[in-house]
Formats: C-alpha cells, sequence, structure tokens
C-alpha cells in the first residue's frame, strides 16, 4: 500500500493499527492499558489459581461416584453419593415414593403447556394460557393432594424437596403478579380511598421480613380464628408468600406505570377507550415490559427465600438437604449437600434470568 | 348568553357542531380560561393562534375532556360534557384528536394502532376494522407502512398515521394540537397536506396551529387567544391584513416578521 495521496481512490482504505486488533491488541486495551489495570488483571489470574484448581480437584478429578454407602467414600475428594442416594428425598420430599409418579405427571403436563407457551410456532396461545391459568391448577391440586380420582390422600406435610420448592414459589409468583398489578393501579388511582388501602397494604407487607410474615401466618393466625376451623399449613404460608411478593411487585409495576408518557394515556383517551381498556390494552403491555427485569429480580428472590419455609416446619430443597445432613449414617457430608443446592439454584436462576432477557429482545419494537 | 353567534339556529344539514358558553378553567390559583364563548358550525375550520401559555391547547382539550372545566357549558355533537363518563366516552368517539407529539402506542404496528379503537370501541369486526385502516393509510399516503412499529416511521409519517388513527373511528370533529410544532421543517408540509385535504373534504376542525399559511387558506376563522381570552375572532383576510386588536397586530408581526 502507498502513501496516502490527494489522488486516493475510495478503495485504498487504510487498515486499522496492528496493536488495537487481533488477541494482543484486545488485551492491550482491556487488560493492560495502565500499571493498576496490569496489577489488577494479574491480581484476578492470581485468584482464579487458588480458588479454580483445588475446587475442581475436589469436585471432580477425585470425588467419589460409585456406590451407595458412606463406606464407599473414599478418596479425599467430594461424594457424590450422598447426593445420589438421597436425590429422591431432596426432589420429592416425605411424598410416599409409590405416589411420586403424581408429581413426576403434573410436571411433565406443566412443562410441555409452558413449552408449547413459550415456543414461538405453536399455535392455540390463547388456549394454553386459559388452561394455565385456570384448569391446570385445579389438576395439580387433585392430583398432588389427592383423594380424588382413586388417588390415595398425601397430606401437605409430606411435601417436600424441590416440589415444595417450586409449588410454593411458582404459586406465590402467578398469583402474586395480578394482585400486584391492582395495588399498583390502585395507589396511582385518584380514588382517596382506594390510594389509601392500596399504600397501607403495600407498605405494611413491604415492611416485615418474611420470616415474620411465616411466623405469623403459622403461629399466630391459628390463635385468632375460631376453634374447629383448621386451614392447612401450607395454604397458609402460601398465602403469605403470596401477599407478601404481591406487595413487592406492586412497586416494581408502579415504577413501569410512571415512566408511561402521560400523552400515551391521553392519546388512549382520545379514541374514546375507558379507564379499563386503556390500562389493559395501551399502559400496562407497555409499563410491565419496561419492567420485566425488575420483576424477574423479585421473581428470584421470591425463588431463594422459600428456603425460609423450612422455620415453620415445611421441608422445601433446602429443608431436605439439611436434615439428610443430619442422619446419623451420612454426617459429614453437609458440604456436598449444600453446593448441590447451590448449583440447583443457580441453574433455576440463571434459566429464568437467560428467558427474561430473550423476552425482552423479542418485545422491543425499537423506539 | 352574550355572544350573538348563538343565535344563529341551526339548519337540519349544517347546525352546531360545538357550543362553549361562559367557560372557565384554573390551574390551582391560576385562570388559566376566562370566559370563553366559542360557537363551531358544522364543516367549518377554525384556527387557534396565540403565543404560548394562552389557553388555546387548553381550550380544545376541554372539547374532549383531557381538561376539566370548572365554570360554564360545553355541548359537543348535542351532548353536554359533565361528569358523566359514558357521555364524555361518546363525546369522544366523535372528536378525533392529534396531538403536537402524536402518541402514538409504540408496543403496536401501525395497523393495530389503527384497528385498535374501532374493535374495542365501536366492536367493529377485525376484517373490517383492517379494511377501514388500510383505507385511511391510504389517504394519507403511506399504506406500505401498516406492519411497521411507529419508533420504524418519521416524524412526519407517524402524524399520518396519528391522523389516521383518529378517522378511523369516523369522528365527526377532529382537533389538532400544535400538529406540526415537533417536526423537522421538511416534514411539515406533508402533514399540512393531509389536513387541506381533509378540511376539503367537509371534516369540522380545530386546529391550534402557528402555520399561517395554512390558516390562511383552510381557515373559515382564525381566533387570536391572549391571557386566556379570546382576543379577536375574523375570517382570514380580515384577521391577517386588518387586525383591530393592538395585542393581535403585536402577535402578527412577531411571527410574521422572519
Amino acid at each position: 500500500m502507498t502513501d496516502a495521496t490527494p489522488t486516493m481512490d475510495q478503495s485504498s482504505d487504510l487498515p486499522p493499527p496492528a496493536s488495537t486488533v487481533g488477541v494482543v491488541g484486545w488485551m492491550l486495551q482491556n487488560l493492560f492499558s495502565t500499571w493498576y489495570n496490569t496489577v489488577l488483571t494479574v491480581l484476578g489470574v492470581w485468584i482464579v489459581w487458588v480458588v479454580v484448581p483445588p475446587f475442581v480437584t475436589w469436585a471432580f478429578l477425585e470425588a467419589n461416584w460409585t456406590g451407595t454407602t458412606r463406606e464407599a467414600c473414599t478418596g479425599e475428594g467430594a461424594c457424590w453419593v450422598f447426593i445420589k442416594e438421597w436425590i429422591g428425598q431432596f426432589i420429592y420430599g416425605r411424598y410416599p415414593i409409590e405416589e411420586r409418579w403424581r408429581i413426576n405427571f403434573g410436571a411433565v403436563i406443566l412443562v410441555l403447556s409452558v413449552a408449547t407457551l413459550v415456543i414461538p410456532r405453536f399455535p392455540y396461545k390463547l388456549w394454553t394460557s386459559v388452561f394455565l391459568l385456570l384448569g391446570y391448577p385445579i389438576i395439580a391440586f387433585f392430583l398432588f393432594s389427592g383423594d380424588a380420582f382413586g388417588l390415595e390422600w398425601v397430606e401437605t406435610s409430606a411435601w417436600g424437596g424441590l416440589f415444595l420448592t417450586l409449588v410454593i414459589a411458582v404459586i406465590g409468583c402467578v398469583l402474586a403478579l395480578p394482585i400486584g398489578v391492582v395495588l399498583a393501579l390502585g395507589r396511582r388511582s385518584d380514588m382517596p380511598v382506594v390510594r389509601a388501602i392500596c399504600v397501607a397494604f403495600i407498605e405494611l407487607w413491604r415492611g416485615v421480613p418474611l420470616i415474620t410474615v411465616l411466623f405469623m401466618a403459622s403461629v399466630m393466625f391459628p390463635l385468632f380464628v375460631p376453634e374447629g376451623l383448621t386451614i392447612d399449613k401450607l395454604l397458609r404460608a402460601l398465602i403469605g408468600v403470596m401477599l407478601f411478593q404481591a406487595a413487592y411487585l406492586a412497586e416494581v409495576i408502579r415504577g413501569g406505570l410512571q415512566a408511561i408518557p402521560r400523552g400515551q394515556y391521553e392519546g388512549a383517551q382520545a379514541l374514546g377507550l375507558n379507564y379499563s381498556k386503556m390500562m389493559v390494552l395501551i399502559i400496562l403491555p407497555q409499563a410491565l415490559k419496561l419492567v420485566i427485569p425488575g420483576i424477574v429480580n423479585s421473581f428470584i428472590a421470591l425463588l431463594k427465600d422459600t428456603t425460609l419455609v423450612l422455620i415453620i416446619g415445611l421441608f422445601d430443597f433446602l429443608g431436605m438437604i439439611q436434615s439428610a445432613g443430619t442422619n446419623p449414617d451420612w454426617l459429614g457430608f453437609a458440604v456436598e449437600g449444600y453446593v448441590f443446592a447451590a448449583f440447583v439454584f443457580w441453574m433455576m436462576c440463571f434459566s429464568i434470568s437467560r428467558y427474561s432477557q430473550h423476552l425482552e429482545r423479542k418485545l422491543h419494537t425499537g423506539h | 348568553m352574550s355572544n350573538a353567534q348563538l343565535e344563529t339556529s341551526p339548519t337540519a344539514e349544517e347546525g352546531v357542531a360545538i357550543q362553549m358558553i361562559g367557560v372557565h378553567k384554573w390551574y390551582g390559583q391560576f385562570h388559566v380560561l376566562k370566559d370563553i364563548n366559542l360557537s363551531v358550525d358544522r364543516q367549518e375550520k377554525i384556527v387557534i393562534c396565540g403565543p404560548s401559555g394562552s389557553g388555546k391547547s387548553t381550550l380544545i382539550r376541554c372539547i374532549n375532556r383531557l381538561e376539566e372545566h370548572q365554570r360554564g357549558q360545553i355541548v359537543v355533537e348535542d351532548i353536554e360534557l359533565t361528569n358523566d363518563l359514558k357521555k364524555i366516552d361518546e363525546i369522544r368517539c366523535e372528536v378525533g384528536m392529534v396531538f403536537q407529539h402524536f402518541n402514538l402506542f409504540p408496543h403496536l404496528t401501525v395497523l393495530d394502532n389503527l384497528t385498535l379503537a374501532p374493535m374495542w370501541v365501536r366492536k367493529m369486526p377485525k376484517a373490517e376494522a383492517e379494511d377501514v385502516a388500510m383505507k385511511f393509510l391510504t389517504r394519507v399516503k403511506i399504506p406500505e407502512q401498516a406492519e411497521k412499529f411507529p419508533g420504524q416511521l418519521s416524524g412526519g409519517q407517524q402524524q399520518r398515521v396519528a391522523i389516521a388513527r383518529s378517522l378511523c373511528m369516523n369522528p365527526k370533529i377532529m382537533l389538532f394540537d400544535e400538529p406540526t410544532s415537533a417536526l423537522d421543517p421538511e416534514m411539515i408540509k406533508e402533514v399540512l397536506d393531509v389536513m387541506v385535504d381533509l378540511a376539503e373534504e367537509g371534516m369540522t376542525m380545530i386546529v391550534v396551529t402557528h402555520e399561517m399559511g395554512f390558516a390562511n387558506r383552510v381557515a373559515d376563522r382564525v381566533i387570536f387567544m391572549d391571557g386566556g381570552e379570546i382576543i379577536e375572532q375574523a375570517d382570514p383576510e380580515t384577521f391577517f391584513n386588518s387586525p383591530k386588536s393592538e395585542r393581535t397586530k403585536l402577535f402578527l408581526s412577531q411571527i410574521l416578521s422572519h
């Protein structure tokens, strides 16, 4: 290539300097651009070097994978036999072993319906949604608790493990969303009484820790209801979790509502749309889309917070792992249990997060 | 009933579209509309101008109850505006409005923007609503943009979509609130052309604008507002050539001087 001259034609663009492209260029720009950047890079590499190899050795290279008892765990590394032996309880809790197919069956129906809903090329999305919101909960209730269709009754105190975690998280999230929307709209309402009720509700539930809510639901609540009337402990916990979550979601959604310009309301009103049509067709779709990250954030937080139900005697996923770790035959494997719990929770949360990012991109309409 | 125009008796075909009698409005302590008396005949085109803050936008926003007046009477297409929500919605169906910032719905395609109100308010079947929508998109000369989202269009195109969206409701009256003020100069003409077409077809129009060329060409009556009052109203020729009030003269000299 010759020097740039005034007669240079358009095709003779110069390549960028070698120091700004390629692997070396990238490293120079991002890792070693200044002396403190260099120090941080070296420090970072050192930390990775100190942490990762021992973990890999422990978790994989020297780990014990085969066997059925703790005696099989002879190596230095992790004893995954513990997880393998207890995985049934971790997933189903104390649900009777011969009835576990009911949970599997319910899970398959749920997964299939959700899959047809989120995969774009399947038709009948409206009907699938209606089924999921109205039909499925009824089917699931009878399937899981029984006492109908010839199914044996399984008390909710036997529900546990990952199954219980998902029951609480999913019901909490799905029912909390509409309540949250109503509370958010109520808080922005022109009617002072409605507004006051919504503000009071939100501030009350948001101001107490979830543990307090669960204690109230399990210990205090029975004291206030007439004798003879008992409400299932799981149901009480569910209602508590749901209302708690609704208060949080309400504030997230209110944030979205406030971001919608006044012109959108006026545009809708000028066309003759009444309040409910304006909200459902114009305002909420935009507001909810804006706050997908916030909603997903609260869902992920709730999914992890469900582990708190252990303190009122419900054995969720983490609870089952902990109780397995106190089994006399398997003492000393708590670390494996916690690592496994962390891994499963991370997988679930990360999947939700990825899906929400996909959803945000899909719903973006270039404004 | 001091205004002489209120006494003109309507004939069957023409009649009065909008009647405002002694309308007052306050924003808190600020008296934004002061004793507005205005009668608009069917098929009449009115241009309202005046300095900013003079109450001209507020005036037309009172006609479809985007703003509430606190004293006086407003009758639109024989329906009186009260707190009755049903009547307000009824009036909004008859009165289309075009805004300075378009106010299209960014989450819907152009076509869905146009079919939404006919389908959900007028209960029109989807296929018919889409036919109507395409008819009006063709009239504003952008049928090829039907599947795009508003954010992908230029300002002038968005404003034309907004006009088409209002027309899909088959309104008897169209209100324009500074429809070209947010547009780049080269896009103003395409929007004004659509409005001129509309005027020639006999739509009742009230236009708040500073486009004096448009006023001169289309308006039956030009109204000058200042300080929340109607200062002067006349046909365009009289208004531009021999304004009576000093304030009108000052305003005209300011906007026509460059």
